[in-house]
């Protein structure tokens, strides 16, 4: 759903650069606090996959097309301020290099899909799984928080689309999020397979397991089932 | 992470680039789909503010689309990395 140069008049751009300079802003400041060696590297790894699986459109029904948006993936192993981030740099090079996404554009696309999706879905996520360490918890969160990201993201692309005066809003609103209630099936059942793959082989990497430096303590005994699978990490 | 499992990371995600995106499904998305359903796709359709070096995931240059894809997603895949990576650093107060 990158929005191209055209689509969004002056009005809603302008404000959706800065609403998004301030998100990313506030973001930097929390990860800065918060920032573990371990993720540094992740950063990079995360950003680097989300790009391409970007590219990797999946085909929807009757001629439509969705692709991962990866912020809630992002945002379960690094959190929701690092995840924010990590989508926010793959959405600058895809407008600065491969003209996804408008110009103008791109602060209304760093809103919609890591600032409101990858925030708001990994709160969901929290929502969720609770304080518990369950697996199933954890897989059932990640399901519905990643399938709520995109439709988040779509209604708030909705909201630009007709406050620009591009299409009115009882039209444009239940169209996007009637086709992407549908893309975010394929966005929940591809993170969902990934964090469970992470839970597999390297559950540690997931954010705020295991409690290293007892921020997270109060994940108690979850930790215990959880490392049980991961023993050779 | 170790390097190790950091180039394993960089290798997947390299691999989903450069073997997966060639076969990316080439129907318009959720949002493109709307706009021509509802007639403003057009609007979209201008002369981009930003002339990028590499519009639309094709490397220029190269005859074999499916290769053109793959390449540009491999340059994608590792630009978004150092990008990633520098942030990261640049977070945690560290020289590159």
């Amino acid at each position: 759903m990158h929005v191209p140069d055209g689509f969004l008049t002056a009005q809603t751009w302008v404000p959706a650069w800065f609403l998004s300079a301030a998100g990313i802003g506030y973001c930097m400041n929390r990860a800065k606090k918060a920032m573990q060696d371990r993720a540094v590297p992740l950063m990079g790894v995360m950003a680097a996959f989300t790009f391409a699986a970007q590219m990797v459109n999946f085909p929807v029904f009757g001629g439509t097309s969705g692709h991962l948006l990866g912020g809630v993936l992002a945002a379960v192993l690094l959190g929701p301020f690092a995840g924010a981030i990590v989508i926010a740099c793959v959405l600058v090079i895809q407008c600065l290099i491969f003209q996804d996404g408008g110009l103008t554009a791109l602060g209304a696309n760093i809103l919609n899909m890591a600032v409101i999706g990858t925030m708001v879905g990994y709160g969901i996520y929290r929502f969720l799984r609770g304080r518990s360490g369950d697996r199933r918890r954890i897989l059932f969160g990640t399901a519905v928080a990643s399938w709520f990201s995109v439709i988040l993201a779509s209604g708030a692309c909705a909201v630009e689309l007709a406050f620009s005066g591009t299409s009115p809003r009882h039209i444009v609103l239940p169209a996007m999020l009637g086709i992407h209630v549908l893309i975010g099936v394929g966005e929940g059942f591809i993170t969902t397979l990934i964090v469970g793959f992470v839970l597999k082989v390297r559950p540690d990497l997931l954010h705020l397991l295991p409690c290293q430096n007892g921020r997270d303590g109060h994940l108690g005994q979850g930790n215990a089932t959880l490392n049980r699978p991961g023993g050779q990490s | 992470m170790k390097k190790k499992e950091i180039l394993w990371g960089l290798s997947i995600a390299l691999a989903v680039a450069l073997f997966l995106s060639p076969f990316a499904s080439s129907w318009p998305d959720g949002l493109e789909w709307v706009a021509e359903d509802q007639g403003f796709l057009s609007k979209g359709e201008g002369t981009p503010v930003l002339v990028s070096p590499v519009p639309d995931y094709t490397f220029p240059g190269i005859p074999n689309d499916k290769l053109a894809t793959s390449l540009a997603g491999i340059l994608g895949t590792l630009i978004v990395f150092g990008l990633g990576y520098g942030v990261a650093c640049f977070l945690k107060r560290r020289n590159l």
